[in-house]
């Protein structure tokens, strides 16, 4: 059946279009975006008032499948992406057994297209078993179908073995994403250092122990000329040398999630375990520079890093908690309540950082409207009020730190190769 | 003043007149150990459970004492930190003892905030006996009702803290009870053992005590852990003890009234002279005495 798209305002940065225009869809493609189609033997969905994007892209999600599937599995993982507005989503390597070989990325293309809902693009391991001692079978993991290599979780500690994963990766042509972290500098850190670290009596991480690492592996990029992409970049020092990087021209590119541009290490005062993340929740001054680097383009993409854990994982001391936030399902409310409507980033610059900004970096033929395009679409009520309500996550776990919080602005509808898979409009 | 507060986590959150309240609270409660049989009825028929999962001998028996001058029921659990993934973890163990029926945690704790987690699992009230390197709310209670009682205000005294400030609970626990109260508070340390911002709790950082030893009220001096130096933060116990350390030669520097502290136990030689311990300017013991009055004080408003 073909499907129709009445009325709304269609964002897509990739052709350079904005404007109230009707979409046609068949056969899981875009056939037509103009004024007036006429709706014979369609079914229509009326996107008056709101904003049709092309199909939204989180570059970073942690999948728990194969290995802890109590906490997530790659179905309700796709579920979780459906409904956070999610078209595409990259699953992170550090699975157990970890991503390294090609039949863990075969098993998880395979789960994901019986599912089907969305898409799932694996990132492989850089390093076999993540211990960043001996590279991974590169080539054999992009035959696999992998669309970028991360330790992601740990970083590689050696810079020569970074070296040769950026050296080797050119071949292959994939981007390198690193978690930057000096773990000698950061020690046994549990959240920012800074006066909330000191109050709070909890060891501390330093933003340098991101930024050593972000100038570290900035000049092997350099050395190498391969592709570097620097994932949940939280520190004011990390956009900085971001920007010099880009200005020189390297191939440097980077993401930020959005709990580090929605809260600071002020959330971390009652010890609430679903504030520990890594690279944790910085200071005012650091979400102001993520905020201004996402506005000038020094950051390409906004994911979540959405990082589910089950609820006796977290029912424990603070600093015995993993780290990590179960983020897919708020991240577009949260960018549109901050980025939109508080700090007035254009809509257009927001919709890029999901589309066109993690599709360049992956090499998908995705985060566009063009005719003949895979009919991916998310559609937006930037004026929707809700309140986050843990309880009602597609995700198999809660930790949030949003909880109970109000936000406005809302992805209401993800279509999937031409087939709706979430829905919230109340006239759908 | 009506109490209101049901746990004592810390004395950040304490209001001027809570503290105020505390201290008084103890002036009454001094006198009964003091008398021949040091026991009241006032908590009679209350369970409270010492449950401490880092040893003190000092800090646990001086909450029994209290508890059991109070007439209170008292049992004590000494705990292992159990990992995430073996054994039972805090809630468990919260949860279980809660099931008996008790109606006070006194916990020590290795890690900061456990505490407060602690106080999100039970109905009970939670008494903090120390939480890692964040507070040590009655030790920093009995240092000020000291302080008070040998000087009379805490108002515009001068306190210098010095030690491991980064690592100190102590440290605070009397920062936030003394800035209330009206104190100057400078922290004194090597450069290594001062944490990241804390001249927003209000505090005057200085790397040097011979700098300071002449010009404050008191001096409150904290143990140095010996595991601090293993780690890399300063190159030796004899290098920390020639800089930091309480001897004769720099007492004779301070003012001739000055009040010397310490929260125990002390590494004589190291923080502090055996001379200087022995000085009758230091109150080690009558820290140690007031301990159990504070603490008397504390369980009467919270369980009353
Ligand atoms: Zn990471």
């Amino acid at each position: 059946m073909r499907l129709i798209i009445k009325n709304g305002r269609v964002v897509d940065p990739a052709n350079k279009i904005d404007g109230v225009l009707d979409i046609l869809i068949d056969k899981g493609k875009i056939i037509s975006v103009r004024k007036n189609i006429p709706a014979k033997a369609c079914q229509v969905i009326d996107a008056k008032g709101k904003i049709v994007a092309p199909g939204f892209i989180d570059m970073h999600v942690h999948l728990r499948e194969p290995g802890r599937e109590d906490e997530e599995t790659i179905s309700s993982g796709m579920k979780a992406g459906a409904a956070g507005g999610f078209c595409s989503i990259v699953s992170m390597a550090n699975t157990n057994p970890v991503a390294d070989k090609q039949e863990v990325v075969k098993f998880i293309l395979r789960k994901a297209s019986e599912e089907g809902i969305i898409s799932v693009y694996p990132a492989g391991a850089v390093t076999k078993g993540l211990k960043g001692e001996e590279l991974a079978e590169i080539g054999e993991l992009k035959e696999a179908g992998v669309v970028a290599v991360s330790d992601d979780g740990e970083p590689i500690r050696s810079s020569f073995i970074m070296r040769c994963g950026l050296e080797y990766s050119k071949k292959f042509d994939l981007p390198v994403i690193s978690h930057s972290e000096d773990k000698d500098l950061s020690q046994g850190g549990v959240m920012d250092e800074g006066v909330m670290s000191t109050i709070l009596g909890l060891p501390g991480i330093p933003r340098q122990a991101e930024e050593i690492m972000v100038a570290r592996d900035i000049k092997l990029a350099e050395l190498t000329g391969g592709r570097l992409h620097i994932a949940h970049v939280s520190t004011r020092g990390g956009v900085e040398l971001l920007s010099q990087a880009k200005k020189k021209g390297l191939r440097v590119s980077a993401e930020a999630a959005p709990h580090h541009f929605a809260l600071t290490s002020e959330a971390v005062k009652e010890y609430d375990p679903n504030t520990r993340v890594s690279p944790p929740l910085r200071s005012h001054e650091d979400v102001e520079a993520i905020i201004k680097g996402l506005g000038d383009g020094t950051i390409d993409a906004i994911a979540s890093d959405h990082a589910p854990h089950s609820l006796e994982e977290r029912e424990v001391e603070y600093s015995l908690a993993p780290s990590g936030i179960d983020g897919i399902e708020t991240e577009v409310g949260l960018a549109l309540n901050v980025l939109y409507h508080e700090k007035k980033i254009k809509l257009v610059e927001i919709i890029k950082k999901f589309t066109t900004g993690p599709a360049a970096i992956l090499g998908l033929r995705e985060g566009t409207l063009s005719i003949g395009a895979k009919a991916n679409i998310t559609i937006l009520d930037l004026e929707k009020k809700w309140v986050v309500d843990k309880d009602k996550f597609f995700s198999l776990s809660r930790n949030t730190p949003f909880h109970g919080m109000s936000l406005k602005g809302k992805a209401v509808m993800t279509i999937h190769q031409g087939k709706i898979v979430y829905n919230e409009i109340n006239n759908g | 003043m009506d109490w209101k507060r049901k746990h004592l986590l810390g004395l950040e959150e304490l209001e001027v007149e809570e503290i105020e309240h505390i201290l008084d609270t103890t002036d009454s409660f001094r006198e009964i150990s003091t008398r021949a049989i040091k026991k009241v009825p006032t908590l009679r028929g209350k369970t409270i459970v010492n449950l401490f999962f880092e040893p003190s001998t000092r800090t646990r028996t001086s909450f029994e004492l209290a508890a059991k001058r109070l007439s209170a029921d008292t049992v004590s659990i000494s705990a292992q930190t159990s990992s995430v993934v073996k054994g039972e973890t805090l809630k468990d163990t919260a949860r279980n003892i809660e099931a008996m029926q008790i109606d006070a945690i006194i916990m020590r704790h290795s890690m900061s905030g456990a505490p407060h987690f602690l106080s999100r699992c039970v109905k009970a009230s939670v008494i903090n006996a120390g939480d890692g390197c964040h507070e040590h709310p009655t030790q920093g209670l009995l240092d000020i009702f000291t302080m008070r009682e040998k000087k009379g205000s805490i108002k515009g005294l001068k306190v210098a803290i010095v030690g491991d400030i980064a690592h100190s609970r102590v440290a605070r626990s009397n920062i936030w009870g003394l800035k209330k109260l009206g104190a100057e508070v400078i922290v004194v340390a090597p450069p290594t053992l001062i944490p990241m911002g804390i001249e927003e709790m209000g505090v005057k950082v200085c790397f040097s005590l011979d700098e300071v030893i002449g010009k404050v009220d008191v001096l409150n001096i904290l143990r140095i852990q010996l595991e601090r130096q293993k780690c890399g933060l300063f190159p030796s116990i004899r290098e920390y003890s020639r800089l930091y350390g309480v001897t004769v030669d720099r007492l004779k520097k301070a003012k001739k009234d000055i009040l010397v502290m310490h929260p125990g136990p002390v590494n004589l030689g190291v923080e502090m002279a055996a001379e200087v311990a022995n000085d009758p300017r230091t109150v080690i013991l009558e820290q140690v005495t007031n301990g159990v009055a504070i603490r008397m004080a504390v369980l009467y408003l919270l369980l009353q």
